[in-house]
């Protein structure tokens, strides 16, 4: 089994599958998110790895087939009544979404947004919830908080916006916080401001933090261990350094050998071939074979179970030990 | 003139460039003249590649929009192989835009719905009148060939193609007319890593077997340094460092550039952001419309001395054959120093 963390966890999710319209999504996700750790997901578009939580959180629309088990602190949350849902989104499980423009009611003022987050989950009203957005405002670092909060979005940049948000979020006192894509609209010293101050918050609150991106600097940047995703699945998961410091599986190194560097010399970028495979044409077996240069007969008999590839890394590959030498 | 480029040697040439718009302060404040690009001289050499760095409303796009001739500077000149380029639209324009072509970020955006992708590779030919029908025929399959798509997808539509194939649709209709330059604005920003590097590839190939020049302008720092010979960093207007990008990423000078590169995420741990140095700069970039006085950055800048608020820098030389705009590189003779 997959991307358990040792101690018992505080989100245990287990076969979680996704189908639209009868096409896969998501094939069968095991991830455990332990109390204050952070989580990273990768993977290129419809990996399915935001998918993985708007149906965890119950988010995804009726027409969404979602099976398998999604559990809080022990509570299961898949088939859960909506009062109970409404409890824990925004609640022990916050969510920051990419254009947080688009996610904040334009015609109402930035600190009524929050005070309306505050009123919900904490039952504050009045004077106590104003003073009490003004502080996550200082909180979040959005500079002459007392006159900000009354501004409109608007008003604001795209940072202070993504800064608003996460205001919001913080208003539930969330045990989770899952940040999907939060600063790829941002610029990147913006970006840089946003992670420094997601680091600080985790700090802060002892929240525990599920970053998903495409963006495998942030990544490393920011989580203690990271599952890589590729057509609905976890394909390798393991402590963040492993991860990037001895990938096993040849779509991880693959992504790897795909990007440009800052440093070091100029080469030509190792492209991997091909694109990702449509929900409707998936491979027999392993996804990734149509594209992996190392793929044999073995790899289309069915979907490869996961392999050790080293202490808390694992990797779904018939062979990751021929591919698991340093990239 | 580019002080980094001999005289003569350039395809492109942008000198002391200005384009000024009119916008508001606030949402209904007066009218102010908003200076999108200031005061910009930059050369490409044939079959090479300048890359334009920087962050929203730096004036990237538009310096690549002014390079196109789509819009007219308010102030300089804009030279395309040693003429100045004619007025937007007029006759002169369009003979010249067969030489010069634009590739964007979107490539849905830029293809149009309701036609094949073969019809659109084919459109330049048709309005530039070059070939007969069956050339253009040839021609589109050679394109199609060229950017490596199968030679059936020029019988699809743009929205049974991948993110991918659209872009190198859009590439293969760019390079119909067989240009000299491409104006490259952010043209694998929306293409996933693995696909992104298929184009980032494709786009030096290119360049090496056909000899097209590229102005090649991003917001992703890594992409610039693999297609780049030169670099140019642009902070609200202007350019405030400019040289080889080696030199340029591995050692910035100006501190914006410093701030720029330390701010990028890399996923080798061994040399990562965990255990390296990162500048986070405090406050958004301002607003075009209300510049501050000096150096537009002083008010980011950790290393701010008194010259940088009262006068603004000039781009002058500075080691490493380098062009920086910098009070601290170049000290101020005056009595702020």
């Amino acid at each position: 089994m997959s991307a358990r963390a040792p101690a018992s966890p505080l989100v245990r999710i287990r076969g979680l599958q996704v189908a639209f319209g009868g096409l896969p999504a998501l094939r069968g996700i095991d991830l455990d998110v332990t109390a204050g750790e952070s989580v990273g997901l990768v993977g290129e578009s419809g990996c399915g790895k935001s998918v993985t939580w708007l149906a965890a959180l119950g988010l995804l629309p009726g027409t969404a087939q979602v099976s398998g088990s999604v559990q809080l602190g022990g509570e299961e949350l898949l088939g859960a009544a909506p009062a109970a849902l409404d409890r824990v989104r925004g609640g022990r499980v916050a969510m920051i979404f990419q254009d947080p423009a688009s996610a904040l009611n334009p015609v109402q003022r930035v600190g009524r947004q929050v005070m309306e987050a505050l009123r919900l989950h904490r039952g504050m009203d009045g004077p106590a919830a104003r003073a009490e957005a003004r502080r996550l405002f200082d909180q979040v670092g959005i500079p002459d908080a007392a006159r900000r909060i009354d501004a409109y979005p608007h008003e604001m940049s795209g940072g202070q916006n993504q800064r608003v948000m996460i205001a919001m979020a913080l208003a539930g006192r969330p045990e989770l916080l899952v940040a999907d894509e939060p600063t790829t609209a941002l610029d990147a010293t913006i970006q840089a401001q946003i992670l420094d101050l997601l680091r600080r918050l985790q700090a802060e609150t002892g929240m525990a933090l599920v970053l998903i991106s495409h963006d495998l600097g942030v990544v490393a940047d920011m989580c203690d261990r990271v599952g890589v995703m590729y057509a609905g699945r976890i394909v390798e998961h393991a402590p963040a350094e492993a991860l990037f410091d001895r990938p096993a599986h040849p779509y991880t190194r693959g992504l790897l050998a795909a990007l440009p560097e800052m440093t070091g010399p100029r080469r030509r970028l190792d492209a991997i071939p091909g694109g990702v495979p449509e929900p409707w044409n998936m491979p027999p077996g392993c996804a990734f074979a149509p594209r992996c240069a190392h793929a044999a007969a073995a790899c289309a008999a069915g979907p490869p179970g996961f392999r050790q590839a080293g202490p808390g890394h694992q990797a779904a590959c018939v062979m990751p030990a021929r591919a698991a030498v340093p990239a | 003139m580019s002080l980094l480029e001999p005289a003569g040697a350039s395809l492109l040439e942008l000198e002391g460039v200005s384009r000024v718009y009119s916008g508001r302060r606030g949402l209904l404040g007066r009218r102010v003249p908003v200076r999108a690009v200031d005061h910009v001289s930059l050369t490409v050499a044939p079959g090479r590649t300048l890359g334009i760095v920087g962050e929203s409303g730096c004036g990237k796009s538009t310096t690549g929009r002014l390079a196109l001739g789509l819009e007219a500077p308010d102030q300089g000149q804009v030279r395309f192989a040693g003429q100045p380029i004619p007025p937007p639209g007029g006759a002169e324009w369009r003979r010249l835009r067969a030489r010069m072509q634009l590739v964007y970020q979107d490539p849905l955006g830029a293809l149009d719905r309701r036609l094949t992708i073969a019809t659109q590779i084919a459109e330049p030919l048709a309005i530039h009148a070059i070939g007969t029908p069956a050339d253009r025929r040839d021609r589109v399959a050679a394109l199609l060939g060229d950017v490596g798509l199968r030679a059936d997808l020029g019988g699809r539509y743009p929205h049974e193609l991948s993110g991918g194939q659209r872009q190198r649709a859009v590439l293969a209709r760019a390079l119909a007319t067989d240009p000299a330059l491409l104006v490259c604005d952010e043209p694998v920003s929306a293409l996933d890593v693995s696909i992104q590097a298929q184009v980032v590839n494709m786009l030096t190939d290119l360049q090496d077997s056909r000899g097209i020049a590229m102005l090649f302008i991003s917001h992703d720092l890594k992409v610039v340094r693999q297609v780049s010979h030169q670099v140019a960093v642009m902070y609200l207007g202007r350019v405030v460092e400019q040289g080889d990008p080696e030199a340029i990423f591995a050692t910035p000078a100006h501190p914006y550039s410093r701030a720029l590169v330390s701010a990028i995420p890399t996923p080798r741990s061994s040399l990562g952001p965990r255990g390296r140095e990162r500048i986070v700069l405090t406050g958004d970039p301002p607003n075009p419309a209300n510049r501050p006085a000096g150096c537009a950055f002083h008010p980011r800048c950790p290393l701010a001395i008194a010259a940088c608020r009262a006068e603004a820098p000039e781009l002058r030389p500075a080691d490493g054959g380098r062009l920086v705009a910098c009070h601290l590189v170049h000290p101020p003779s005056g009595s702020f120093a």
